[in-house]
Formats: C-alpha cells, structure tokens, sequence
C-alpha cells in the first residue's frame, strides 16, 4: 500500500512542478515526473513477488502430449502485459518531451526568455 | 462487409504520411527547400479521397446491421480471441463518425493546397495531417481502453505539433500550453486506464464492461476514483468548461484548416465520443456520469457564449463558440435518454459542418485581408462573394434559424431536457441559442456587411491591394460544406432516419455491443 502513496506522491510533485513554476524548463521536468509516476503504477500493478518471466518452456507442462502447464507455474508466473504496456507509454512520453522541448527552445528563440510569465500574448 | 477493411482506415493516412515525409527529404527544388511538385497534390487529394470512399463503402454496407438485429462488425489484431487480443468495433456511430471525419478530411486538404502556399515545409504538414486523421479514424474504432489511449496520444502529438506550425510567436504559446495540459489530461486517463485494469484483469472495453458489473467491483471506491481521473481527462480533451482555457489559444494561433480540423472533428472524437463511448458501456461510470455531463454542458454553454459575445478577434470568438456548442453535445449526452442521444448525436455532426465552416470562412478572410481582427474588416461582402454567403449560412446554422440543421438539433436538445425534468438546462440552452445569434450577427454586420467605405480612406496611406476572392482551391470546401449544412437540416427526417437514430441505438446498445465481441454470455 505504501508504494502506490509513494507512487501519488511523485505524481503530485509533478502535477507541482508543472502548476507553479514558471520556467519553461521546469515545466517540462514536472510533465517527465508525473508521467513517470504513471508508469510506475503499471509496473506496482503487474509486480508480483518472486515471480517468473511468463514463458513457458517443455519442463513447465504436466505432460508432453497434452499440453497443460503445471499448476505451480501459473501461479508464480507475473502479468506480461503491464510490461509491454508501459514500454509503449514510455516511448510516447519521450515523443511528448522531445517536442515539449523543441517548442520551449523555439519560444526562448523568439522571446529571449523561458520565463511563461513574460510570455502572455494570448489572453481574454 | 468482410471486417478485413477496417485496418484500412488507419493504412491509408499513415501510408501517406510517411510517403509525404520520404517525398520531402528527396526531392528538392533549386534553393534545396522541399519542393512539392504533382505528386505531392495528388497524394493531397488521393489520401482522403481513398479514406471517404472506404467511409462510403463502409457506411452503406453497414445501414442493414440495425434493421438485422446485429450490432457490429469485429475485426481482431493477429486472430487473438476478443479478450486477449486488440479489437476494433465497427457499429453505427462509428460508421457515422468515420463519414464525418473523413468528408471534413477531405474538404480541409483541399481547402490546405491554397491555404498553406505560403508556408514552408509543406510535405511535414500534409504529414502530421495524415497522422491527425488517420489516428481519429482508429479513435472512432476501437473497442480497447489502451489502444484508443494510444491513438489519443497519436492524434494529440500531432495536434501539438501543427497548431505551432507556422512558428508564430501566438502558435508558439499556445503550442506549449496544449501540450502541458493535454499530457496531464493524457496521464489522468491513464490512470483512470491503470485502475480500471487492475480492478478487472482486461482492456477489453467489452470484457471490461462484464467484469464490473460484477456487484463487488461495482461499488468499489477505486472504480469512482477513476470515473473521476477519466472524466477530467476526457473533459480537458473536448473543451468542457472549467477545463477549457487551452482551447481558445489553441484553436486561434492554429492555421485555420488545421483549426477546422480540431473544432470540427477532434474534440469531439477525442472527447465526448470516448465519454460517450467508454462510459456508458462501463456500468459504474454510467450511474455518476450523465450529471457529471449535465452540469459541465451548463456551465459551457453559458460560459462560453459569454465570453464569446466580447471577443473581436474572429477566431477567438469562434473558439469560444466551440466551448459553447460542446456544451450543448455534452447536455445531449448527459440526459441519457433516447431522444437526448438522437439530439447529441445530430448536433454533433451539424457542428462538424458549420464550424469547420466557420473556421475555415475565418482563414479565406485573413488570407485576404492578413487580419483576424473584425473592427479592420467591414463590408468584405461585396469584394468576396462566395467566403460572404457561406459564412451566413454557417452563422445562420450554429444561431438555430429554422430550416437549417442547428436548428433541429437544437430543437430536439431543449426538448429532451424539458421532457426529462431538466428544466433549467432547457432554459439556458434556449437563452443561449439567442447569444449565439446575438454574438454572429456582430461577425456578419462587421466583417462582411455595409460598404467598405474604410479601406477608401487608408489606401492614401497603405497602397494595400483591396482583398479579393480566395482561390478555387479554398472556395470549393466552403461552398461544399455550406451545401452540407442545408441539405442536413433541409431533409431533416430522412437524415434523422438514416444517420442519427442507428446511432443513437447502437450507443445505447451495451449488452449487444458486448455480446458481438465476447460471444453470447448465456
């Protein structure tokens, strides 16, 4: 239980990061926190103590023949799919900070400034 | 049909895309800028076409799912039973949506071959249009909780890109602000996603659906939490009110096609229809939701034709009308009754017509007179005929004059809530619908009517040429989506009998929906 309020705290250090600070670049590093706080969550919701990688080889079946894995094995096996899902996540993340990033240099090209509070164009 | 053809969906605009971007890097022309010679135009124009004609086929193919007593038409990624595998669902509201997605796609590529002239890079536009596209496509089709997040994130990434295409100062800012708040919204929803995952073991949206019907999981405070999280999410997505502050930056710095793109189709894709979608299928969240929906359409509505009423820039005041008009779709929804559905429905797709209209009336405007500003305007009428009366065509539209389709959908809204005890949402709904007229006679009377008697007077100090009609290429989209608006309100029962009341059965529809991809329970 602990881990996932840790896990909610880092999310909510990120939520911070991105609410109050007015660096651009501080902005982006709060985005990366709570995101990685998102996926750590996956990965607590597909931890399993002890378990084993979910690949089955000949020794793990009751017999030969008839292909039923041993009882055992299931139940030590962990969940693959929070795996695979937060690979995708991660690789989405990195598109999104890469053009967060792009954007902000842009911004510091044409302002002089990664301050958001000098840059206020669009408001009403 | 063989439900082999849905992946298409998806091929096609991402076939383009990248064949755009290999184009671009290849050819170049004299000053070594990417030159887009005539294959560029034909793949332009070839990529959408090929995706309406699918939506056509698709659409007419699937007219007799309704009558027959099925639902849906499922593909599975790979042969994977349902539950194990990704699948795509394909029933009547899809099939509409991807009629309007892909007729609006077509009409905003057109519409860009004249617009985007005087940008560079033009190949890395067509691209992430393709992308835009192809993913809401997918949105509008899958039946998996992390595949439609996937797809979200897609449409989004590439939304973030082009609204700061044209590097403008205004693009810029308000590029970053989309992309803080839409990757928060992203993150809520994947929580809500993680949650939803680990009460129940699945994606699945079908499968997912049965286990939380289960009494146990039902009345889990974990299940609220992320009928919460998603709500927030979903409601930063489509612009709902007290999460709406990116949307008028976004949809005004944007170019204008790409403006029409994320007014007409996008918020309403990524947003309501994934509310509408996900949380009436999941039986906890549609306990909580359709008040959730009731007063954050109020507040929209209201909100944004206040604010909407004090803008002079013309695309701000657009975008705030979008607030307003989502309102209206969210109100349609939250009633949660069969006529409340038909009237969402109906709307929705009458404010893909008329504001994508709007918006893209907006860019022939400023690319004329390279101003967004109504006080420079007036008296545009006489000088460009075709932007000046398909404009009053769509202000009449979205205003509700009777015969035209704002009107009926509107109509059948305030009904609904009267009917279902809403009253003081029908009556705001009804005060807000003269707003909205009050507000598009203020664009018509500035921008386009009277004499241009101003320009007279400044040429002495600015030689500016007079502001001429758009080219072909622009004009043609307008003229086609004001016929549109005419014909969907004109022929009001038969659009109502032929595109919304499937629709409105087919959402509704949730232990069909999950039996077709599941199997029968019993």
């Amino acid at each position: 239980m602990i881990n996932y309020f840790l896990v909610f705290l880092l999310f909510a250090v990120g939520i911070y990061g991105v609410l109050v600070k007015k660096n651009m670049v501080k902005k982006i590093l709060g985005l990366a926190i709570f995101t990685y706080a998102v996926n750590l969550l996956w990965v607590l919701v597909g931890y399993k103590r002890d378990g084993i990688p979910p690949i089955i080889s000949k020794g793990d079946l009751i017999d030969k023949s008839s292909l039923i894995i041993k009882p055992e094995v299931i139940a030590g096996v962990v969940d693959p799919m929070p795996q695979a899902i937060v690979l995708t996540a991660i690789v989405i993340d990195l598109a999104v900070l890469a053009l967060a990033v792009g954007i902000a240099l842009r911004i510091y090209d044409k302002t002089g400034t990664f301050d958001v509070t000098e840059i206020k164009k669009l408001k009403g | 049909m063989s439900p082999q053809i849905l992946p298409l969906f998806l091929a096609v605009p991402l076939l383009s895309a990248f064949l755009f971007v290999i184009y671009g890097a290849i050819k170049k022309d004299n000053n070594g800028a990417p030159a887009d010679g005539i294959f560029t135009k034909t793949l332009v124009i070839l990529s959408p076409l090929m995706t309406v004609a699918l939506a056509v086929y698709t659409f007419v193919s699937t007219s007799h799912l309704h009558t027959n007593g099925e639902t849906s038409i499922v593909y599975t990624f790979g042969g994977w039973r349902p539950p194990l595998g990704i699948v795509w669902s394909l029933d009547a509201f899809s099939a509409l949506l991807l009629l309007v997605i892909n007729t609006l796609f077509l009409m905003v590529s057109i519409y860009s071959l004249g617009y985007i002239k005087k940008f560079t890079e033009r190949h890395k536009y067509y691209a992430l249009l393709n992308l835009m596209a192809g993913s809401m496509n997918v949105m509008a089709l899958s039946g998996d909780l992390f595949n439609l997040f996937v797809f979200l994130e897609v449409a989004s990434i590439s939304t973030y890109a082009l609204t700061a295409y044209g590097l403008s100062e205004d693009g810029l800012e308000a590029s970053f602000k989309y992309v803080l708040l839409g990757s928060t919204a992203s993150s809520f929803i994947l929580i809500g996603i993680t949650i939803i995952y680990a009460m129940t073991g699945t994606l699945n949206l079908a499968d997912a659906s049965r286990a939380l019907a289960d009494e146990k999981i039902f009345s889990s405070k974990a299940v609220t939490f992320a009928a919460v999280l998603m709500t927030a999410g979903y409601a930063l997505k489509s612009g709902l009110m007290p999460f709406h502050s990116w949307l008028p930056d976004v949809h005004s710095s944007a170019p204008s096609p790409v403006s029409a793109m994320l007014s007409g189709i996008l918020i309403k894709v990524a947003g309501l229809y994934s509310i509408a979608r996900i949380f009436f299928t999941l039986a906890p969240f549609s306990k909580i939701e359709p008040s959730i929906l009731v007063f954050l359409g109020v507040l929209s509505m209201l909100g944004g034709v206040l604010l909407a009423l004090g803008q002079w820039d013309f695309k701000r005041l657009l975008a705030y009308h979008s607030i307003s008009q989502v309102g209206y779709i969210a109100l349609g929804f939250g009633l949660a009754t069969p006529l409340g559905f038909i009237g969402a429905i109906y709307h929705l797709i009458n404010h893909a017509a008329f504001k994508s209209l709007l918006f893209l009336n907006a860019g022939s405007v400023e690319y004329a007179t390279s101003t967004r500003n109504l006080k420079d305007m007036k008296g545009l009428g006489s000088k460009m005929p075709v932007t000046s009366w398909t404009s009053l065509v769509a202000s009449m539209s979205i205003a509700g004059i009777p015969p035209l389709n704002g009107f009926w959908s509107k109509l059948i809204i305030i009904i609904a809530a009267f009917m279902s005890g809403h009253y003081f949402a029908g009556g705001v709904a009804t005060l807000v619908s003269f707003l909205t007229l009050a507000s598009f006679l203020k664009v018509q009377r500035y921008a386009f009517w009277g004499e241009n008697n101003k320009s007279e007077k400044t040429t002495a100090q600015s030689p500016s040429p007079s502001p001429k009609e758009s080219p072909l290429s622009m004009t043609v989209p307008m003229v086609i989506l004001a016929l549109i608006c005419v014909g969907l309100g004109v022929f009001y029962p038969k659009v109502r009998k032929i595109f919304i009341e499937p629709s409105a059965a087919a959402i509704t529809n949730v232990a069909g929906y999950t039996d077709k991809i599941l199997g029968s329970s019993k």
